[in-house]
């Protein structure tokens, strides 16, 4: 295109940026007396000479061509990744004992490794299965309430609640999705949509069993063997520190979650990629590619499908667990949309199907809002903004680490 | 029995606006095959661009009650539906042959994107319109309760009426539909016959962001009240009147929209109304179990 034509194209883009930005931006209801507007025209202006400039500046970029190499960065990243997890593992492990390391980063990294899990459930579903899940948020919230209500009512600990919180949302995900699976991926996705906003309606409003919108506070914690890490144990049983000796410091606690998270998530990393080696893994992939083609080789897809969802919702109840032991407080309002659409950013933005991509975006994606409350404010636009340009640009995810689950015997020399 | 028939009164109103987001959710899918998720934000944005034109004429001095409907309601149809298109311009025209999954992260994005744009330009708390129709006919009485017909209601269900039978008639007897229902059919075949797959696209994404401009026009007459959320819920339950009514047809998407609105009424009167989105998502779940291609749809078949 030649400069005149480009610049034409960039006029009419200002045009319809001018058209959007007078209504919603150009005015302003978000005054202090109500039934009124405020005005803003600057702000319309920047909009539009921002669009002119964006629009103009793209079509300055040379036209990308097929089958074209991917960048340097994630090219020796692919390269590398083996090292590169390798690495992330060495820092995962040491991170407590570094010298900076204080309570507050310690939780933040505990935080991070609940996404890193709930980020490779979910992986499982949309990245190998090629099924959308748009309500992953409700499958946390089931293991969460589980290890709640098990004990609010029975007095359950973290440890006897954790298998039960995972086999819960698996059965709750296999009930959900087994009517739909039947159908195009697309009536998954929105029956998953509805249900991750259906579930917190339930848990607000079914006071009597879920003590409603208050939630539930005072859960276990994670016991050492059954030592806890408390100052004082209950029924005057030994704690942690008395048992080894040692003073008792709340950051032993935070440690030790720190590491338990740390060790599930290895787990569930060895797991998923075992799995992806099994036959069952293959026939993920295969039927993400050609439903009919998979049919056709004798793959049952229902039963095949329903697998990865339910691997899914079992590792979004785990995580759903740790959640809930590291706030110790459990309400509705914890998993909104928000989380669901989080955890699916974690998972598009890391490049679906990519273990490390993902564990790498989660770190991003989580610490973002801590650098401030811009950030926080404006996390959710961004994600919304993000998976879009993804999709356009590079469908593979920023980081594109996923290595080919099968070579073929010629490509492997 | 006054009680029955008040509730069906709120119901069909409730219904006309849910009829309304369905046929932009069974229009796009009946020609791309997608379900668009950010069609809830449309209306929502429908919504807030009603309310802030209702202001705009209320601080010019604009009083007279039919002006200012018609005057809205243009502005609503004009603005939201340039959001319509911007919207498939943007996240979907660039993914036309992308694998299966791209369109609908990419709509979920879109969707994500517009809720908080919204939300941080407007601002997160509930906004209320002071009534501008008021009043309507007293029908019946009988037990100390009276059934109210408000002129507001009649004024939606009959826009909504007129607006579907002039669209029908559009799909029916047009250029513009023939080549819709041609895109439909087969895309690549239409393309090789002349006609303008995109811009067949871009319109139906028009017309169906107009359509839920007047839901969201009507939304705010109705309830007086609205946030950056309300997309969310509206489009769960518009698209649910859409699959019930058999996704990708247009008198199924009414039909649909107005069950929907009736069976919620109807939850939320004699149950309770704390479960009445549940009970709209059973409905779904319940469709799709026992007959996915809605009530006036065809079977969908598989194509290599």
């Amino acid at each position: 295109m030649d400069l005149g034509r480009r610049a034409k194209d960039s006029a009419l883009a200002a045009f319809v940026a001018l058209i959007l930005a007078i209504p919603l931006v150009g005015f302003n209801t978000n005054q202090p007396g109500g039934n009124s507007v405020g005005t803003r025209w600057d702000w319309v202006a920047i909009a539009v000479a921002v669009v002119f400039v964006g629009r103009f500046a793209i079509g300055l970029l040379p036209p990308r061509r097929q089958g074209e190499r991917p960048p340097v960065v994630s090219l020796f990243l692919t390269k590398h990744q083996h090292i590169l997890g390798w690495i992330g593992l060495g820092i995962a492990i040491v991170w407590p004992f570094l010298p900076f390391a204080s309570q507050y980063l310690l939780d933040l990294a505990t935080a991070v490794l609940i996404y890193i899990m709930l980020g490779w459930g979910l992986n499982v579903v949309v990245g190998l299965a090629g099924l959308l899940n748009l309500g992953y948020a409700a499958f946390y919230a089931v293991g969460a309430y589980t290890l709640a209500l098990t004990a609010a009512y029975w007095n359950f600990g973290f440890w006897e609640a954790l298998p039960l919180a995972g086999l819960t949302a698996a059965i709750v995900g296999i009930l959900l999705a087994l009517p739909v699976l039947r159908l195009r991926g697309d009536y998954l996705a929105i029956v998953t949509l509805g249900f991750g906003e259906i579930i917190r309606i339930i848990l607000i409003n079914w006071q009597s069993f879920t003590y409603g919108p208050n939630g539930v506070n005072g859960l276990p914690r994670p016991t050492f063997f059954g030592l806890p890490l408390a100052a004082r144990a209950p029924g005057g049983g030994k704690t942690f520190a008395q048992f080894f000796g040692i003073d008792f410091s709340p950051t032993q606690r935070f440690m030790f979650l720190y590491f338990v998270t740390l060790a599930l998530a290895l787990i569930v990393n060895i797991f998923i990629r075992k799995l992806r080696r099994l036959p069952v893994g293959r026939s993920w992939e295969a039927l993400r590619e050609d439903e009919i083609a998979s049919r056709a080789l004798g793959i049952n897809p229902i039963n095949v499908k329903l697998s990865s969802f339910a691997i899914g919702a079992l590792l979004a109840g785990f995580a759903g667990a740790f959640f809930a032991a590291r706030q110790t407080f459990v309400s509705p309002e914890s998993f909104n949309f928000q989380e669901s659409a989080t955890v699916l950013a974690i998972v598009v933005l890391g490049g679906m199907g990519s273990q490390l991509g993902i564990a790498i975006a989660a770190i991003i994606l989580v610490t973002l809002p801590e650098f401030g409350r811009d950030f926080a404010q404006y996390r959710m636009l961004l994600f919304g903004a993000a998976m879009v340009g993804i999709m356009i640009w590079r469908p593979r995810g920023l980081f594109s680490l996923r290595t080919p689950s099968i070579h073929l015997s010629d490509a492997k020399r | 029995m006054a009680y029955f028939l008040q509730q069906l009164i709120n119901g069909l109103t409730l219904g006309a606006i849910y009829a309304l987001i369905a046929i932009g959710y069974t229009m796009v899918y009946g020609i791309i095959g997608m379900i668009n998720f950010a069609h809830g934000e449309i209306y929502m944005i429908g919504a807030f661009v009603s309310l802030i034109t209702f202001f705009v004429l209320g601080a010019v001095g604009v009083t007279w009650v039919p002006l200012a409907l018609v005057v809205v309601l243009l502005s609503a149809m004009f603005f939201t539906s340039a959001y319509g298109w911007t919207v498939e311009r943007v996240a979907y025209r660039p993914l036309r042959g992308s694998f299966r999954l791209a369109p609908l992260i990419s709509a979920i994005g879109m969707s994500i994107f517009l809720q908080n744009y919204v939300q941080l330009l407007q601002g997160a708390q509930v906004k209320s319109l002071p009534p501008v129709v008021t009043g309507g006919f007293r029908l019946m009485e009988s037990g100390g309760f009276a059934v109210q017909l408000s002129y507001l209601q009649i004024i939606i269900v009959l826009v909504t009426v007129a607006l579907m039978a002039g669209f029908s008639v559009m799909i029916a007897a047009t250029p513009l539909g023939r080549a819709q229902r041609a895109c439909e059919q087969d895309m690549t075949m239409a393309a090789l016959l002349g006609v303008d797959v995109d811009r067949t696209i871009s319109t139906t994404f028009l017309i169906g962001a107009a359509l839920a401009a007047v839901a969201g026009m009507a939304v705010t007459l109705y309830y007086g009240v609205i946030d950056f959320f309300i997309g969310f819920l509206a489009g769960m339950k518009a698209f649910t009147a859409a699959v019930l009514g058999g996704i990708g047809s247009l008198p199924g998407a009414v039909l649909g929209g107005f069950l929907i609105g009736i069976i919620e009424a109807f939850w939320a009167g004699y149950f309770s109304s704390a479960y009445k989105d549940v009970a709209v998502f059973g409905v779904l779940v319940l469709v799709l179990i026992f007959r996915p291609s809605g009530l006036l749809g065809r079977p969908e078949i598989e194509k290599v």
